[in-house]
């Protein structure tokens, strides 16, 4: 991969959106392209901060709802150009609170809306009191072509519903997922991935991650460019650990409502 | 009537479980004596001559409730204390029962101080039951998540329960921002403490910090981080700033086993020689000063008595294997990871590891956390490196994402031990950092290895 030019890399506010260890997934983007001997240029973007002009590849992660407001009317201000990103297939990877503000909206427990970008059609509501937290570990079976078993943890109150224009990132196995009631996890618009799991996700989900660096890549040089896969050992193996101690713990759906 | 019935009935379940060798007994009486009596808390706090000192914090709470008892204790006092990791209501009514005799009075309750550690989340509800002498509140790291939820709602419960007033004096960590500012609510008297050596400031900041906004909404600004969001830290928007501490360490010389500097209360400064390493040790000494200087105990007999404190359970215990010297530290989150990896970096030859993560409920479900300890700054400080626990292959994954090529990995305590030990030459060093039921099972291990008595036990003969 010598002589292709680095692909751009912008983490969104992970000084902020941090709470649930999404930085293990800029980590594993690092580690994986020297694997593949891809220069990386990897921006981080936080409060106040410029959007650099162009990207291939966005990540942002999860936070408390207190972070989440605080980035809320910031991020908005920059909806127009992640929607016109995502229109030309920048690969993105957008987890929990990060996914809720790509939506069009997020209403809080007091009923208060906070507008998302819209990016994808889906809405978020967070229940009241009473309500459980939707915590555990996750097995889902995604829709992306050859992406296969992802496996992570959640932990969210919020209830995310898909719009018309949404199609489902997974289906639940095990676990919640968007809503605990139908079966959905995350969202895909094109290139860009809404979910729920973190765990860190891409360090073993190797499938996932090599998918966002070939996309990423593609947005960069233009062509198909496909990646030679290489192998993940550490990374399969901590996949079949966490798949397991899911399917051993955490409630399998069974397409109804909790 | 019906609390001495409780009594009784908690201490059958306690001396029953005990027989059944189930965990040492620590909360099933209280489980029993508690339904039966709920105002047991109340009845038994009340008895006690010199009150109670409550302990909370994400990390250090063992470690400063096991200092102040012995600084108490030096002072002449009689300390009653929970037992390490039952820090629930129920883990607090079994101390009471275990220590109350069969008529329901504590014996000796006039000579007796409570030093509580109490789980965070667990401390609001208990605070007007126990009222407390001082309540010493040491910091506020994200830890398992997947349990308490977000760590802004355990900082709001502390400030409503504070606001409501009470008798404790509120003995709070100035270099933590959300601790520091329960000053504001408090109607009551404040001992703060500190670290003042911006020569232990580490280099950057770490990654895991979870307080970097004031209450005013502005990001803080730090002259220097000791450790996450703990440091010296000011607000520019609203001028809101560390308080200088009543007690602090000034001169910190953070050594392999020990820690030196000089102890100040109150403009008096002692020089202390602490046998816990690493800075995180430096903040629970503080406390457990702090603490002990707000029930009155002078400030020379502090510092002995901490000079001479062993270490608490499981926490840089150390043990004799074959003439190898093993360290257990443990670590539940990744601010105490941080911590353990400035310790391990530190010492004068890379260390051989045995690192155990589990998910249990203890230890958090959610083993994601490991991401956001800095383990990159362990990369080329250590030797072979063993992972273990039951996820040991998340942990590998870890190490060798943050350039540690893991030595071996065997989810089985006892084998892995055998392979750390491997690693180990005669005389050097083994450092194993569990989580918290691997420090469980491999302390055990250790133990019976050992020959029953841990190394500091020895050593002190
Ligand atoms: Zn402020």
């Amino acid at each position: 991969m010598s002589g292709t030019p680095p692909v751009r890399v912008v983490t969104l506010y992970d000084d902020v959106m941090n709470v649930y260890a999404d930085r293990g997934n800029v980590i594993a983007v690092s580690q994986r392209a020297k694997e593949y001997g891809l220069a990386l240029d990897v921006s981080p973007v936080s409060l106040g901060d410029r959007l650099p002009a162009d990207a291939d590849l966005v990540l942002i992660g999860g936070g408390q709802d207190r972070e989440q407001r605080r980035i809320a009317s910031e991020l908005a201000g920059r909806g127009e150009q992640l929607r016109a990103w995502a229109e030309h297939d920048v690969a993105m990877l957008t987890v929990c609170g990060g996914f809720q503000l790509f939506g069009r909206w997020y209403r809080d427990h007091m009923g208060e809306e906070i507008p998302g970008i819209g990016l994808f059609d889906v809405t978020t509501v967070a229940p009241g009191a009473g309500w459980p937290r939707c915590i555990g570990d996750v097995v889902a079976k995604s829709h992306v072509t050859g992406l296969g078993e992802v496996v992570g943890f959640e932990n969210h109150a919020g209830r995310t519903y898909l719009g018309p224009h949404a199609a489902p990132f997974a289906t639940i196995e095990y676990g919640w997922g968007n809503n605990g009631g139908d079966g959905t996890e995350g969202a895909v618009y094109r290139q860009a991935i809404g979910t729920y799991l973190h765990g860190s996700l891409l360090p073993k989900n190797p499938t996932l991650l090599d998918h966002l660096l070939e996309a990423a890549l593609r947005h960069r040089t233009g062509t198909d460019i496909g990646l030679e896969r290489r192998p993940a050992p550490y990374a399969e193996r901590a996949h079949a650990s966490a798949a397991e101690v899911a399917r051993h713990r955490a409630p399998r759906f069974d397409g109804i409502a909790r | 009537m019906r609390q001495r019935t409780a009594l009784l009935a908690g201490r059958g379940a306690g001396e029953a479980a005990r027989r059944l060798g189930r965990g040492g007994g620590t909360a099933l009486p209280g489980l029993v004596a508690g339904t039966l009596a709920p105002g047991l808390v109340e009845a038994l706090a009340g008895q006690l001559g010199h009150g109670a000192v409550t302990v909370t914090g994400t990390n250090g709470k063992t470690t400063t409730a096991h200092l102040l008892s012995t600084v108490a204790r030096a002072a002449g006092l009689e300390p009653l204390a929970n037992a390490s990791g039952s820090n629930l209501e129920r883990g607090l009514v079994t101390a009471y029962v275990d220590a109350a005799g069969w008529s329901g009075r504590v014996p000796r309750a006039r000579q007796r101080l409570g030093v509580l550690e109490v789980d965070e989340a667990a401390l609001p509800p208990l605070w007007p039951r126990i009222r407390p002498r001082a309540g010493v509140f040491l910091n506020l790291f994200r830890d398992q998540l997947d349990r308490y939820g977000e760590v802004d709602s355990v900082a709001e419960g502390w400030r409503r329960m504070v606001a409501r007033g009470g008798p404790a004096t509120l003995v709070l960590n100035v270099d933590d921002p959300s601790i520091a500012q329960l000053a504001e609510e408090s109607p009551g008297a404040v001992v703060g403490f500190g670290v003042e050596d911006p020569a232990v400031a580490i280099e950057g900041s770490e990654h895991a910090s979870d307080a970097r906004f004031c209450r005013c909404g502005a990001r803080l600004t730090y002259d220097g981080i000791y450790m996450g969001h703990v440091g010296r830290w000011r607000c520019e928007a609203c001028g809101r700033v560390r308080p200088a501490p009543g007690v602090a360490a000034r001169h910190v010389e953070l050594g392999r086993d020990e820690t030196c500097f000089d102890l100040s209360v109150g403009g008096e400064a002692v020089p202390m020689r602490l046998p816990l390493a690493g800075l995180y040790s430096v903040y629970n000494a503080l406390a457990a000063a702090a603490a002990a200087h707000a029930l009155g105990i002078p400030v020379a007999a502090i510092a002995s008595a901490l000079g001479a404190a062993g270490p608490a359970f499981g926490r840089q215990e150390r043990f004799d294997v074959d003439g190898r010297e093993v360290r257990v530290l443990l670590a539940k989150n990744p601010a105490g990871l941080n911590q353990i990896v400035r310790t391990l970096g530190a010492s004068p030859t890379p260390p051989v590891v045995l690192a155990m993560l589990n998910d249990g409920i203890q230890d958090g479900q959610d083993v994601s956390w490991i991401y956001d300890a800095d383990l990159e700054r362990l990369a080329g400080r250590v030797g072979p490196v063993v992972c273990s626990g039951r996820r040991a292959p998340d942990l590998a994954l870890r190490l060798a994402l943050a350039g540690i090529e893991p030595a071996a990995v065997d989810a089985d305590c006892e084998r892995a031990l055998d392979l750390a030990l491997a690693h180990t030459e005669r005389g050097a060093r083994l450092e194993v950092v569990p989580t918290y039921t691997a420090m469980l099972e491999v302390r055990e291990a250790l133990a019976r290895r050992a020959g029953g008595r841990p190394y500091w036990e020895r050593e002190q003969r």
